[in-house]
């Protein structure tokens, strides 16, 4: 299987999408190398600001230029822009403009830089905000339709999260996203994994494994973190009654508490929830770090047969 | 200019635009027993001076995409904003005494949904960080606009202000004007016990910016100084307003207390009503 970095396709597409749309502005805090919004600044000087190590006029400034009829994208590394949360609550939120975050280097897989940097909780505080959506792409596939979406069909704020690391290239080439649509990889009828970014391949693997156990999963990505294809939920809980969540963020306030709200409140099934847990990262490489916080694919499969030895109880 | 220095006609007329919107400030936060009277009196002058002559603005095509933006960086100053877009016809005048209540679109901070307001604000520090993106627009654009934004004394403590200092400079916004309402006061007390922020003018200076310094209440240098600063050709421009919190109302000026705190009662809300009734201009 091919893997491609997300944040490359990010940089490619901003070009592509700014040659056709001369109202895109890209905005970056000297992470631009990084986050590959560099590419789009060289092709498009006059369209590109580097704002300095300086989130928060970063952010408020972007909502100027949204008020003023541009389509603007932002982006640095995941864990600084969360230290404008308030910001993007009041100035981009409130005002409900046309700014798209595509942060990078999120979650744990930034490996070695450690735990100041490997934000796990950043889906929730993001999706706590109203006029929010939040979409975790799975591959490269994935976030160069995503962002096509963004551009042309849609003028409110996202926040899409991207990794440094190259993920698994999982969807065809044609494939096309749909806001809050999830995308059932592998069709299953004893238990469902739901998962997004990098643990969708990871649930593909724990789901072979599980079938040497006579389990039957299925496998869903879920992009988009908000809006939440309850429908998917829903219908997982009753075909298969048994959920197990995964993605390489907190358990709390991502996908796990997401599908088990909707459980809880349409249809109730056991839920697992794999992710970080309560905890900061640490300094690693990135794939050692997956087993070493028990998010690995053997973690994924002992947390879907655990769901059958309760169902004995 | 003589020792005796008259007004002009015209700076007559803002002066009473301002004392109609002084009244108005008072109403709206007695009518809604709530909001920020001593911000909002202090700045006034400043507004008036902009709206009814400095800017470029139609109230009847107020997105018109050549029109001067402002942004109310002190979105405690809601009365004042709000009295004067109305006074300047942005809206009926009926409405403001929907100040703070359900239902009315006038919300407590300074709301876009009002129309001739450019952006929401309320949390200090990033409505200048708006107003940047905005002269960024502008330029890009190469549009005639231009920005203005008005941040307090007591805000300029938040960090954000000096990054939207710094990329002012950067930028070199010829096109972005901004008043600082230095009343001296902040919700807590004084801004020198707060945090003494010192010679404010040689900070944002040493900033890369073209700074003046004036007394808010004076229509006459008011306008003098935003020409001059309208006239920038290097860069982006910040005008010290000197103001007194309260301004116009006896009992408020330099009271903390004022900052948040409408009249409390019948009597001190005719004093203030007979007060600005008697203000000199």
């Amino acid at each position: 299987m091919t893997s491609e970095s997300l944040r490359e396709k990010y940089g490619e597409m901003l070009v592509k999408l700014g040659e056709k749309y001369p109202d895109i502005v890209v905005l970056d805090a000297d992470l631009s190398s990084s986050t590959k919004t560099a590419t789009f600044g060289k092709k498009f000087p006059d369209r590109f600001f580097n704002m300095g190590i300086s989130e928060q006029s970063m952010v408020s400034s972007a909502a100027g230029l949204a008020l003023s009829g541009k389509r603007v994208f932002v982006s640095t590394f995941a864990v600084f822009l969360m230290r404008t949360y308030e910001q993007i609550r009041q100035s981009i939120c409130y005002n409900n403009v046309n700014v798209k975050f595509v942060v990078t280097h999120a979650g744990i897989t930034v490996g070695e830089d450690g735990a100041t940097h490997q934000i796990v909780e950043d889906v929730g505080i993001m999706s706590g905000l109203p006029n929010m959506k939040v979409i975790v792409p799975v591959d490269s596939v994935e976030t160069k339709s995503v962002l096509e979406y963004l551009t042309e069909e849609t003028t409110t704020p996202y926040y899409v999260r991207l990794s440094r690391e190259k993920f698994p290239v999982l969807n065809e080439p044609d494939y096309k996203f749909k806001e809050g649509k999830s995308v059932t990889f592998r069709d299953g009828k004893d238990l469902t994994i739901f998962a997004n970014g990098v643990m969708v391949s990871y649930s593909l693997k724990a789901a072979e494994e599980l079938r040497t156990h006579a389990v039957d999963a299925r496998v869903v990505n879920l992009s988009t973190v908000k809006p939440i294809d309850r429908e998917a939920i829903i219908k997982a809980a009753r075909e298969t009654g048994k959920i197990v969540t995964a993605e390489e963020h907190s358990i709390y306030n991502g996908i796990g508490s997401r599908v088990c709200e909707v459980v809880s409140e349409e249809y109730p099934a056991i839920v697992k929830r794999l992710g970080m847990r309560d905890t900061f990262g640490k300094s690693g490489k990135s794939w050692e770090l997956f087993d070493y916080f028990h998010m690995g694919v053997q973690d994924i499969v002992k947390l879907g047969l655990e769901c059958f030895r309760e169902d004995k109880k | 200019m003589g020792v005796f220095q008259v007004a002009n006609p015209t700076d007559l007329m803002i002066s009473e635009k301002a004392r109609e919107a002084r009244k108005l400030i008072i109403e709206m936060v007695y009518s809604a027993n709530s909001g920020h009277p001593g911000g909002s009196l202090s700045i006034i002058d400043v507004l008036a001076a902009l709206y009814f002559r400095e800017m470029n603005i139609d109230p009847t095509n107020p997105n018109d995409p050549n029109r001067d933006r402002l942004v109310m960086s002190k979105g405690h100053a809601s009365p004042a904003l709000y009295s004067i877009l109305s006074l300047r016809g942005f809206f009926p005048r009926e409405l403001l005494m929907g100040f703070r209540k359900l239902n009315s679109k006038l919300e407590g901070h300074v709301h876009r949904g009002v129309p001739g307001v450019e952006s929401s604000t309320g949390s200090l520090g990033q409505g200048l960080g708006v107003a940047v993106g905005m002269a960024l627009a502008g330029k890009i654009d190469k549009a005639n606009y231009k920005v203005y934004a008005i941040i307090g004394d007591g805000e300029i403590e938040e960090g954000s202000i000096w990054e939207s200092f710094m990329a002012g400079f950067k930028y070199s916004l010829s096109n972005l004007i901004v008043i600082l309402d230095k009343n001296n006061v902040q919700l807590d007390g004084f801004t020198k016990d707060i945090m003494p922020m010192g010679d404010i003018g040689a900070k944002v200076r040493a900033f890369g910016w073209n700074v003046y310094e004036i007394d808010g209440h004076n229509i006459h240098e008011i306008t003098e100084t935003l020409e001059k600063a309208k006239s920038s050709r290097n860069g982006p421009s910040l005008i010290i307003a000197n103001t007194v919190k309260g301004k116009g109302v006896s009992y408020m000026e330099n009271n903390p207390k004022y900052h948040g705190s409408p009249p409390s009662d019948q009597a001190e809300y005719e004093k203030a009503l007979n007060d600005i009734k008697e203000l000199k201009p």
